[in-house]
């Protein structure tokens, strides 16, 4: 009997480390009872895990100029009759090995998803923060200024930014510039989202008594905002910030297609699939099938395990 | 304890809140502007080491009398003066809420919560001091040293209120405002809480606002009592002659719906009426509405607060 309890009590008094926690924890228990959860979560990792690897998974250096030929130009894939290792999925019209062009291609993708989604998430939550704690002038007008944005469609603002840019930029930050200012441009649109829903959840919590007892002591609105309000207002901005990563990887992959993205010499995933296009029609459709494969498994994968946190997150569907 | 200078005087203190709408529908309906008078003209003072209680409807201004009091909220008319506090500083008022489910971060550790007046106020030289002073204000509430590290939710709601107390105590108060502290609570914790009250107001020589719409928790509590109605005062007696005597009109009708253990089937008088509502209050005396003895002139004098068989009173017909 007294052993039963002392363990009881021994159990309960152990403090857990971050890792058990999170074993314990009702996410880790609803991811692994989801399917699609967990198999968007094993195509992701590898998509990523591939793309960061990618020197020393791809065959070939596909920035290289030096290492491509000629004659290796359109072959097909090993499967078909003509295709020759270490070609696995062909080359294209320069003799680029698609596969390395993929692999390096997803690699521009995703960090251009990851810091277009960390700069927006960083200025929505902070715009939403202010607006929805001062309320009043403040409120209207960071959330016009929102309102405005995306009122204008997302690809005419990106293809304007990115071309003043690429006019304006001295000739050798063009190509390092080209990236920054697709970050930038895709932020620019996507920031009012976390903004939007930050706000919402600061005025609810704004006006708790939490708030209000630590005002009372004194404490300056800033440490109010980011130690009290912030971290209660942050399970949305997750989900929020899942979404927008498939979004913001679909707008870059649109731009390049249209000819604003990335420049052909280091090729995102939407560089690939515009050049493949071309060749689609002359017989060489795996130039853009492959490429195009790669974006759909890895914005379904995102998105997938976007809508799962947000169920799993959402108290009302448990 | 009781000393002859009030720790808090309230003379003539009105606050208006501004309800209308926004600007642009009162434009376009021709609205115009709304204002609440949620407490209307009220003084009273508080002696050092004393409790007074408000009491009265849900929507009777009890609450923001405790709002102006503590600063919250400012006076749109009236003087709210402290006395001195010890060793000359400021009086420092505290307050605790009544929810315990949200004066409490739910992200922060009960020890933060505690610690956060002492960090803020710099109370401590040095952390290690904090961390002594949260253990010693645990003691003092009844929880254990181990409590520090867990989070509010793992607490019932009475050990909320405990830590609300403790967090409350942190700052080294002289005057508590008390908002309702046991309304949520089960009627056995309710006991608990307010024993635990008068203890540290013993101990500490606390002076304590304390507000509630429960006349017995009150009784308990308190060595005034203040009766409102609508935002103005309408009886202010000692809590013994108020329970013994009750003298407005409207003291009697709340104190007729307690129930008695000694007559449990007494006649008891039904409640005429709900309270109207305080955007459009009745002219005159704002009780004539649902007073038994209201005469034709009560509908256009506002009675004042007159001195009365050691009570002060607020009505036309005694």
């Amino acid at each position: 009997m007294t052993d039963i309890h002392a363990s009881v009590t021994a159990r309960r008094d152990k403090p857990k480390g971050r890792l058990e926690r999170l074993r314990d924890s009702d996410l880790w228990w609803s991811f692994s009872r989801s399917r699609s959860a967990v198999g968007a979560a094993i195509a992701l990792g590898l998509v990523i895990l591939t793309a960061l690897f990618a020197p020393l998974l791809s065959p070939q250096n596909p920035y290289d100029l030096a290492a491509l030929e000629l004659w290796n130009a359109e072959l097909p894939p090993v499967w078909m009759e003509g295709g020759q290792m270490p070609y696995v999925l062909g080359t294209d019209v320069q003799g680029r090995d698609i596969l390395s062009g993929i692999l390096y291609g997803t690699r521009v993708s995703v960090f251009i998803g990851i810091a277009s989604v960390l700069v927006s998430l960083g200025v929505g939550v902070l715009a939403g923060l202010t607006a929805g704690f001062f309320g009043g002038w403040v409120d209207n007008v960071l959330m016009r200024v929102g309102d405005v944005l995306l009122s204008i469609p997302i690809i005419l603002v990106a293809i304007l930014v990115s071309s003043v840019a690429q006019a304006l930029l001295p000739p050798h930050l063009r190509e390092a510039g080209i990236s920054v200012v697709l970050v930038l441009a895709i932020a620019m649109y996507s920031w009012v989202q976390y903004a939007r829903v930050v706000r919402a959840q600061t005025m609810v919590e704004r006006r708790k008594e939490y708030v209000q007892a630590s005002r009372l002591v004194g404490t300056p609105a800033r440490r109010l905002m980011l130690k009290h309000i912030l971290p209660n207002t942050l399970t949305p901005v997750f989900v929020t910030a899942t979404l927008n990563f498939g979004l913001a990887i679909l707008i870059e992959a649109t731009l390049s297609f249209l000819g604003v993205g990335m420049p052909p010499n280091q090729p995102s995933l939407g560089t690939l699939i515009r050049v493949g296009n071309q060749y689609l029609f002359s017989g060489s459709w795996w130039i853009v099938l492959f490429p195009s494969i790669q974006l759909c498994i890895l914005v379904v994968a995102v998105n997938m395990l976007g809508d799962w946190l947000r169920d799993a997150l959402n108290p009302k569907l448990r | 304890m009781i000393s002859a200078e009030p720790i808090l005087s309230v003379t003539h203190v009105s606050k208006q809140f501004d309800v209308s709408a926004p600007w642009l529908n009162r434009v376009l309906e021709r609205k115009p502007k709304l204002f609440v008078n949620a407490v209307n003209d009220i003084s009273f003072s508080i002696p050092r080491g004393s409790c007074l209680s408000i009491v009265g409807e849900s929507g009777c201004g009890k609450s923001t009398v405790a709002r102006l009091v503590t600063g919250l909220n400012s006076a749109s008319s009236g003087e709210i003066r402290f006395g001195r506090g010890s060793g000359g500083r400021p009086v420092r008022v505290q307050m605790i809420f009544q929810d315990p489910h949200s004066s409490l971060n739910p992200r922060w550790r009960v020890g933060d919560i505690i610690a956060e007046p002492i960090r803020e106020m710099k109370l401590r030289a040095t952390e290690a001091e904090t961390h002594q002073r949260v253990e010693e204000l645990l003691h003092t509430v009844g929880l254990a040293a181990d409590d520090m590290r867990k989070y509010a939710h793992e607490f019932s709601g009475g050990q909320r209120q405990r830590i609300s107390i403790a967090r409350a105590l942190a700052s080294e108060p002289e005057l508590l405002v008390c908002d309702e502290p046991t309304s949520a609570l089960d009627v056995s914790v309710q006991a608990q809480i307010l024993n635990l009250m008068r203890r540290l107001q013993e101990e500490f020589g606390l002076t304590y606002l304390f507000i509630s719409h429960d006349l017995s928790v009150v009784r308990h509590m308190s060595d005034t009592i203040a009766v409102m109605y609508l935002g103005r005062i309408v009886e202010m007696a000692p809590a013994e002659a108020l329970f013994r005597a009750p003298q407005h009109p409207y003291s009697r009708l709340l104190l007729g719906t307690i129930p008695d253990i000694h007559a449990p089937r007494r006649d008891r008088a039904l409640q005429a009426g709900e309270p109207p509502s305080p955007l459009n209050p009745p002219t005159g005396c704002t009780f004539h509405p649902r007073c038994p003895i209201a005469t034709e002139h009560c509908k256009r004098i506002v009675p004042d607060l007159q001195t009365r068989a050691g009570a002060q009173v607020a009505c036309l017909n005694l």
